[in-house]
């Protein structure tokens, strides 16, 4: 009973920008120290100690940045898809704020994904790109993220866009399944022997631990990104309000001004 | 009591637009919204025909009739389709007979075939108010009637509004130009306070 | 609300508006016999690619047909009355893209012999085509319908529809396309229709809904 009184007051105080931007100070920090080691310690070990794959050699070290870009752009884009709908359902502003934050970060993340792919792909298959199921989709995602941009762009009241924005992220989160299925039921059917990296499960522990750090400081390096933006995103949306101004320029708060 | 405000404004971007207004309008009355251009009188229509969703405090607007700036006619249509259509939306019987009458009181009975791309803007003025006519709501809400009326149809317009609050009904009405009826009232929309 | 009667005005918009209807077709012929006069493919070939060439021009025609959906009704301010009076607009907007759908996805669905034979498609993957589209194109028009209602408050709405909406249409490219390529190969397409279907359905389940809101939301632009 009191944990539920407890998780109540703690939606209610979501909806507040000062609270959040009050309380992820120190979340923002933290994901950045844990990004940086995380990520720091990934780098090395996947491209220096982890085994070399015995069908790519040394080529397939660009997986430990392809893989964890990918699957992390993805989650981000689920991220605003349900961002998306606290915003429908609880109309709450900071939804609007995380989705305006994951935008910029999720498309920067999925061209890294694609163009990761394509530096996996010159030397394993000699080709920059190529039609697989994976190719297809990150760039299915990319779309995706652009045309939330694009629409961001031609909206100018800021409540409208908000609920444009949530409610294409939403429609797009549903059918990031559906796309995800048909395009890998499509990839078996044309590309019968290509990509699979000596196939997940048979990979030894040498070369997927690396990955599993790189996916969770790649996790760490969204989080801090993205708070940090939405952080920043609430300083300009209540840059007229006092605690903002309090915040920026405490010399200002002299008796007897504002 | 057809309409009812409580402490509403609209806002924009979360600015208000003009002062919280709180009324209630009740049957017979004809009220006119008073403001100059860009105060905030077709958000505020729009708002309580629920076509604008960006406004603090409470309305309550159970039965009402929508006429915004576009005529809201199918230009591909005759007036008589289009008014077929709107009883259709209303869920209302219509009967050909019905709709000539209405037709024949707005004087566009000469006119029930034509497609509406056909009509001036007069003409399709006057089939909007047959429209009028033909639903049974009691409360209209009105963005600025008078446009593109001649002089006949401001007359026709004046009666049409007259007749319909003396049979119980009432009239929030946008207009530049003040509504030509006996006993109306009227509600300012004031600037708001910009807040220090 | 009389929702035959609903019917019956995009009824006759269709048939009036005609050139919103065969502009589309037209287009659609015309990209068939462009691929067919530029390809250079020999017949077989030709059979293999049709497919994906058929679903493709499907899909592309859908989009242009999208674009005046809610147009003339958000110009001419029948839009906002129909948001405003219905008592529920969701069937007044379903109502609407059915009717669409008899314009576009039906007729190509009627038409689907001609373009057999313009693709170079074998006549025994005629009848199979026509189910393929009639189970897919719904989903088309049902997932266009969002885009068409986030940008019709847009005057140059056309690419972002396009953007927003191209990603939706992913899938039901790739089982069209698979589906007719199977059955001019002479395997069975029964799964990729099923998914066709399947994704009609889930189409039916949040178009609508996502439509309607999408247009409240235009509206108030």
């Amino acid at each position: 009973m009191a944990l539920k009184q407890t998780l109540k007051e703690l939606w209610h105080k979501l909806g507040s920008p000062r609270w959040f931007y009050q309380i992820s100070g120190p979340w923002v920090t933290g994901f950045g120290v844990l990004a940086v080691l995380l990520l720091g310690v990934g780098i090395i070990w996947g491209l220096a100690f982890a085994p070399p794959d015995y069908q790519q050699g040394n080529s397939f070290r660009i997986m430990y940045v392809h893989v964890p870009a990918a699957m992390v752009a993805q989650s981000v884009y689920i991220s605003m898809g349900i961002a998306g709908l606290v915003l429908f359902v609880w109309r709450m502003k900071v939804a609007d704020i995380a989705i305006a934050a994951c935008l910029p970060f999720g498309i920067m993340l999925t061209s890294l994904a694609l163009f990761s792919g394509g530096v996996w792909g010159r030397p394993t298959w000699g080709t920059w790109w190529e039609w697989d199921g994976r190719t297809v989709s990150t760039l299915v995602l990319l779309f995706l993220y652009i045309g939330i941009f694009a629409l961001r762009e031609a909206i100018l009241d800021s409540q409208m866009r908000a609920r444009a924005s949530a409610l294409v992220a939403m429609v797009g989160t549903i059918n990031i399944p559906i796309i995800k299925y048909s395009v890998e039921w499509w990839n078996t059917l044309h590309q019968p022997a290509s990509i699979t990296l000596t196939a997940k499960p048979t990979m030894p522990a040498e070369m997927w631990l690396p990955l599993l750090v790189m996916v969770l400081g790649m996790y760490c390096f969204a989080g801090h990104n993205i708070i940090t933006r939405m952080r920043l995103e609430i300083l300009r949306r209540e840059s007229g309000t006092r605690w903002v101004r309090d915040l920026v320029l405490p010399e200002s708060t002299l008796k007897g001004s504002g | 009591m057809l309409l009812s405000l409580n402490q509403l404004v609209c806002t924009r971007e979360e600015q208000p637009l003009f002062e919280p207004l709180t009324m209630q309008l009740v049957a017979g009355h004809c009220v006119e919204l008073l403001g100059p251009n860009g105060a905030g009188k077709t958000t505020l229509l729009r708002t309580l025909a629920g076509l604008y969703s960006q406004f603090e405090g409470a309305y309550d607007c159970p039965d009402f009739l929508f006429q915004g700036h576009p005529m809201g006619l199918d230009e591909l249509m005759s007036p008589l389709e289009n008014l077929a259509w709107f009883a259709g939306l209303e869920g209302h019987t219509f009967t050909d007979e019905r709709a000539a009458d209405l037709l024949r009181e707005v004087g566009m009975i000469n006119f029930a075939l034509t497609p509406c791309q056909q009509l001036s803007q007069g003409q399709q003025r006057r089939v909007t108010m047959a429209r009028w006519l033909l639903s049974d709501a009691k409360l209209w809400l009105l963005d600025e009637p008078y446009t593109s009326l001649d002089k006949d149809g401001q007359v026709l317009l004046n009666a049409l509004l007259s007749r319909h609050c003396d049979n119980g009904g009432a009239v929030l009405a946008a207009t530049h130009m003040p509504l030509q009826v006996v006993d109306k009232g009227e509600l300012p929309l004031r600037p708001a306070q910009v807040s220090a | 609300m009389n929702i035959t009667v609903l019917f019956l005005r995009e009824w006759r918009v269709l048939i009036r508006n005609r050139a919103a209807m065969i502009n589309p077709i037209v287009f659609m012929f015309l990209a068939v016999m462009l691929f067919a006069v530029g390809s250079p493919l020999q017949d077989n070939t030709r059979a293999l690619y049709g497919g994906a060439v058929l679903w493709l021009i499907v899909l592309l025609t859908n989009m242009l047909s999208l674009d005046s959906l809610f147009r003339r009704d958000f110009d001419n301010g029948t839009l906002e009355q129909m948001m405003v009076t219905a008592d529920v607009p969701l069937l007044a907007v379903l109502v609407k893209i059915i009717v669409q759908w008899l314009g576009t996805g039906f007729l190509m669905v009627l038409l689907s012999p001609l373009l057999c034979l313009f693709l170079g498609l074998p006549g025994t993957a005629i009848a199979k085509t026509a189910l393929l589209l009639l189970a897919g194109t719904p989903a088309l028009s049902l997932l266009g319908a969002v885009g068409a209602a986030m940008t019709v408050g847009f005057a140059r709405g056309g690419v972002l529809l396009g953007l927003l909406v191209l990603p939706l249409f992913l899938p039901v490219l790739v089982f069209g396309a698979s589906a007719v390529s199977s059955e001019v190969a002479g395997i069975s397409a029964n799964a990729q229709l099923y998914w066709l279907a399947f994704m009609s359905m889930v189409a039916l389940l949040i178009g609508p809904f996502a439509t309607t809101a999408g247009l409240k939301i235009s509206l108030q632009l």
